[in-house]
């Protein structure tokens, strides 16, 4: 795709949960729970009036009367202000340091009085029905390949809860995650191409684990990115986890945006209009009697209805891809779950399928009226859940007609994305009165100054320098957000490689392999190197050991290797064990004399696994068989 | 109206706010520091400092700028007038029952003006039930503002004035009556009416939030829609408090208005029933009965006893009470003193000679206990049997605050202390529960 000549414009906004001791507006610790939740409780969200800011106020007050949201508790990480039932406290001062931290290291000058405001978030993610977001700076920027991106602004804001399960009408959160401060950098929509978009998000994270002061491990970082083209509206893709994702969420939301104006073309040219697209729904359940569908022949079952609405001039579009695996009927099928809380529909363009015969969709054409050029959409539910369903796929439709509706959207594993709401007005934000602004003062911003950390590049060839990493080593390692414990460790005499290589390249496939490293403390990896350093372990037997010690939080390094059976051997067994070897590759060191120590020592090491260092075995070997060749 | 177009600013600030003929809402452009600001003016809370203006950037988002000599001030656009387009109201459905609501004070519902960050409180009929439209399916529901008054400012002259309030709507055919109020003082309130209005026909029932209304998690609308089903439908006739009985927004408990007591300061399930089961729980769109010992909806004739007498105290005794504190009261001339003493009804010896000084001329001395759960038994210590010697009333099992409003009551009904006592000792409405009720969890 040609990125210039579609005028494809990307901003970012990078959301990292901050290390603090305590959450943002309580002193519960900032940590999820890996326990069965120790209660939960039911509520219910009503927006006031106003607080529907520029969405169908209609629509989303339906779709909210029905849900209900289960939120789980633990008492260990959370207390009343997660539940909603106690005014939260004053604005933690670590979080607004670290914030500040960052805007000084960017360059983005920060207020003089930060207020806390609402957000309203109705979707239960936070209890009170609102997010509490500040602004703490504004402006700044940053370079990368000597092109500068500017900033907009840097927040302080309290993470959501955890969405447990989504089934029908109820929502289940966790409330571990409510109020875990992050900071959120909003960049100006500056960047043209997929690659720039994940270069800058690289380089704001770098900065953000320069500061030492930021939560390592996987949903610690998450990014939101804006993208349109020309002609196109801006869609606010939420909750990328994954950096290197970002190009192609850009890349087909690009494509997304070409193919959506490409339909509205099309229309445009065969005439259609909004008012021939408001079709009443009608109920065709009586094409359905006999169906061998089990979804559509369960919903009559239990009582419902099959309904279905024509849409004039879709024939063929529905079935549009508009980015891999996602056509244009799967938005409406978004959008359908979404007003009428059913489980999916059914276009024309995909039928005959899924067990619905020819036959079935001839009569159900002529039933409707359908002409060649008009597409049919069904769907089968209670009478009222098929009528808002298909209500809201008539308004996907006459969105089709102006091109891409501007719209709030997730991201897929693919990097394809998915409708999730209307794009919310910027009026849904007011003061959070419970809560005293926080003055900024120059004498608090002077002594932030004279501490600033490193920026990543200094720090990357200090690392090199200091450590004597190569660049790639250097590079991983002020990247990891080990960089704190690696200084620490490494002064006190740890072999700087050793650090390098485990905390980013072993750490980085143990959590590929899906070992919680995020449960490792900065103790227990300063206790696993210990063990090392002292000659208690072998360095080969780390990655075991840590995976040992993720998987057993809150134990010693020590009780890994006894567990795992890495306890060193001693001279003697090793001696044996050597010995015993040689003996019966007798032959083979008849054959080849000292040359066979290479395939011996492979063998031997395979035995020892992790339990005597290597040069022990080496030396033993080699006068072993020395011996045995006499 | 003489509104003020600069709230919350003042001095220096101020002036120069005024100088360019800046009112809340105008959008500004403020240079500071090689800093160049847009946005729009937004009040500032009175008893915050005098030197940061607070501007709302096109994100929503607000921020405060220091205010110095250096500071340049520009408006460049005037505040837009929040604009509210009441939805249509939705058609009542004919032969609901009626129920009548009556305002105290605080907001029923509301609304949030995102001009200024204000709230806009719903104060008549129209106004609620465009915010809480689900009502219209359940009553023909007709509501007025009585008073607009912080709970903790209410005093007896507003409990009388609510009697009567309530009196006139069920004469005027109500089924049912919500009264909306401030939680801090709800209790005392509820206490209060259930002396005031005896022989009750129908349900009178105490509504409030916990959260406030402006947000979405408010327990506000829950309560009232659960208040007015109950008002319209409930089989029992008394005056009772209906809010959350649990954290979730699942049920509401309607609590004797004698024997409920607001146990925290800011959770949904702050009131607690005392010494009492619930009389019901609103749940899955229906009242469910708890209680057997209630008054039943009747086709009765109401009877308005709304007299409170202002020259009773509640004082809590505790270690080192200095006794002169009942001295002083006596000086100044109460009628009674309900005091809250320590377990079974005990206060130290130094307290004696002012409770026999009391009884000498004329004030009776309620005794009640600072546990609030459990009944108070004056023969089982010395202590105890003293106190009786000295003519003080152990008051059983009523919680301190309600045997306060009752003992006001009392002395509003009859200035001879005899009668009033007798009254006191009288269970009119379900004060007094002969059963002490195990009730689970912390009670």
């Amino acid at each position: 795709m040609d990125y210039e000549k579609l005028g494809l414009t990307v901003g970012i906004e990078i959301h990292q949960e901050l290390a603090t001791k305590h959450k943002l507006f309580c002193s519960c610790p900032p940590r999820l729970s890996d326990k069965e939740p120790d209660y939960t409780f039911t509520r219910k969200l009503r927006p006031s009036q106003s607080e529907l800011g520029e969405v169908d106020p209609a629509a989303l007050f339906e779709f909210l009367k029905g849900k209900t949201i289960i939120y789980q508790g633990d008492h260990d990480t959370n207390c009343l202000v997660e539940m909603d039932e106690e005014p939260p406290g004053p604005l933690d001062s670590e979080a607004i340091e670290i914030s500040l931290i960052f805007s000084l290291m960017t360059n983005s000058v920060p207020v003089d009085e930060i207020q806390v405001m609402r957000k309203t978030v109705v979707d239960g993610s936070n209890t009170g029905g609102f997010q509490r977001t500040s602004v703490v700076s504004l402006g700044g920027a940053v370079k990368v390949d000597g092109k500068t991106y500017h900033l907009e602004q840097v927040a302080v804001e309290e993470d959501a809860a955890r969405k447990i399960a989504e089934e029908g009408d109820t929502i289940t959160y966790r409330l571990d995650r409510l109020g875990i401060p992050l900071i959120e950098i909003t960049t100006a929509p500056e960047m043209h191409t997929p690659e720039e978009v994940y270069k800058v998000a690289a380089r704001i994270g770098g900065i953000l684990r320069a500061t030492g002061m930021v939560r390592r491990g996987l949903g610690t970082i998450r990014q939101d990115v804006n993208v349109s083209i020309r002609g196109g509206a801006i869609i606010e893709i939420k909750g990328v986890q994954d950096l290197s994702l970002l190009p192609t969420i850009a890349e087909y939301e690009a494509q997304r945006q070409v193919t959506l104006l490409d339909i509205a073309e099309e229309l445009k040219k065969t005439g259609v209009t909004p008012e021939a697209l408001r079709q009443e729904a009608a109920d065709v359940s009586d094409v359905f009697k006999e169906t061998g569908s089990k979804i559509l022949g369960a919903a009559l079952k239990r009582g419902g209805k099959v309904m279905a609405v024509r849409l004039p001039g879709f024939s063929g579009l529905t079935g549009r891809e508009l980015c891999p695996g996602r056509r244009l009927g799967t938005e409406m099928n978004d959008h359908a779950k979404f007003g009428g809380g059913v489980k999916g529909i059914f276009h024309t363009d995909e039928l005959p399928g899924y067990s619905i015969t020819a036959e079935e969709v001839h009569v159900l054409r002529e039933r409707m009226d359908a002409g060649e050029a008009d597409a049919v959409v069904i769907v089968a539910d209670e009478e009222r859940k098929c009528v808002a369903a298909l209500g809201a796929v008539v308004n996907r439709a006459e969105q089709a007609l102006q091109g891409v509706p501007a719209e709030t959207r997730s991201a897929n594993p693919d990097g394809t994305t998915r409708y999730t709401r209307p794009r919310p007005g910027a009026a849904r934000m007011y003061p959070e009165t419970d809560i005293k602004p926080v003055k900024v003062t120059p004498e608090k911003l002077e002594e932030l100054r004279a501490m600033l950390p490193e920026m990543p590049e200094v720090k990357l060839r200090r690392f090199m320098k200091d450590y004597s990493l190569n660049e790639k080593l250097a590079t991983q390692a002020v990247d990891s957000g080990y960089m704190g414990l690696f200084e620490e460790l490494a002064r006190e005499g740890h072999s700087t490689t050793l650090l390098a290589v485990t905390l980013t390249e072993d750490l980085t496939k143990l959590r590929r392999d899906g070992v919680p490293v995020e449960g490792l403390t900065d103790e227990a990896l300063r206790d696993a190197f210990t063990l090392v350093k002292e000659g208690a372990a072998t360095k080969e037997s780390l990655p075991d050991v840590l995976t040992w010690l993720a998987e057993n939080r809150g134990e010693k390094a020590g009780d890994a290797v006894s567990a795992l059976g890495f306890d060193m051997m001693t001279i003697e067994e090793l001696t044996a064990l050597v010995n015993r070897a040689v003996e019966e590759k007798a032959d083979l060191v008849a054959e080849r004399g000292m040359r066979a120590m290479g395939a011996l020592m492979g063998v031997i090491m395979g035995q020892v696994r992790g339990r005597a260092k290597p040069q022990d075995v080496q030396r033993l070997l080699r006068s072993a068989v020395e011996a045995k060749k006499g | 109206m003489s509104e003020d177009k600069l709230t919350g600013y003042r001095g220096e600030l101020r002036s120069a706010l005024e100088k360019v003929g800046a009112e809340i809402g105008d959008r500004l452009e403020i240079a500071v520091n090689n800093q160049q600001y847009t946005g729009s003016l937004m009040p500032r809370v009175e008893s915050y400092d005098d030197w940061h203006i607070i501007l709302k950037l096109k994100s929503g988002y607000n921020i405060g700028l220091a205010h110095s000599d250096g500071m340049k001030i520009k408006k460049v656009g005037v505040a837009e007038k929040p604009e509210f387009r009441p939805p249509p109201l939705p058609e009542a459905e004919p032969g609901l029952p009626k129920v009548s609501i009556i305002s105290t004070g605080g907001t029923i519902a509301s609304r949030v003006d995102y001009v200024t960050g204000g709230v806009v409180s719903a104060m008549t009929s129209r106004d609620l039930l465009g915010i809480v439209p689900e009502l219209v399916e359940i009553a023909d529901v007709d509501a007025d503002i009585l008073y607009s008054v912080f709970s903790e400012d209410l005093t007896h002259k507003e409990w009388e004035g609510m009697a009567e309030r309530v009196y006139d709507k069920i004469d005027a055919g109500a089924d049912g009556v919500i009264i909306t109020h401030g939680t801090d003082t709800m209790g005392y309130s509820a206490a209060a009416l259930s002396f005031a209005l005896q022989d009750l026909p129908v349900p009178v029932i105490f509504v409030g939030s916990q959260r406030s209304s402006d947000r979405p998690s408010s327990d506000n609308a829950t309560n009232l829609m659960g208040g007015v089903y109950t008002a319209a439908h409930a089989p029992f006739a008394e005056v009772v408090v209906g809010l959350h009985e649990t954290t979730s927004d699942t049920s509401i408990a309607y609590l004797r208005g004698t024997k409920v007591r607001k146990c925290h300061t800011s959770s949904r399930y702050a009131f607690q029933p005392v010494n009492d089961w619930p009389i019901a729980r609103y749940i899955d769109g229906k009242v469910e009965m708890i209680n057997d010992r209630y008054r039943p909806r009747q086709p009765s004739e109401p009877r308005l006893l709304n007299r409170f007498s202002d020259k009773v105290s509640l004082v809590k005794f505790h270690p080192d009470f200095n006794p002169t504190i009942l001295d002083w009261l006596i000086d100044d001339g109460v009628r009674g003193i309900v005091i809250e003493a320590t377990g079974l009804g005990q206060v130290c010896k130094d307290l004696w000679p002012a409770v026999d000084r009391a009884r000498k001329e004329g004030v009776i001395v309620g005794v009640t206990s600072q546990c609030i759960w459990g009944r108070v038994h004056l023969d089982v210590y010395s202590h105890g049997r003293e106190l009786v010697d000295r003519g003080a009333v152990p008051l059983e099992d009523m919680h301190p605050e309600t045997a306060y409003v009752k003992l006001k009551w009392c002395l509003g009904q009859t200035d001879d202390t005899e009668e009033a006592k007798r009254l006191l000792l009288t269970d009119l409405v379900g004060e007094f529960n002969p059963r002490t009720p195990y009730l689970e969890g912390s009670r």
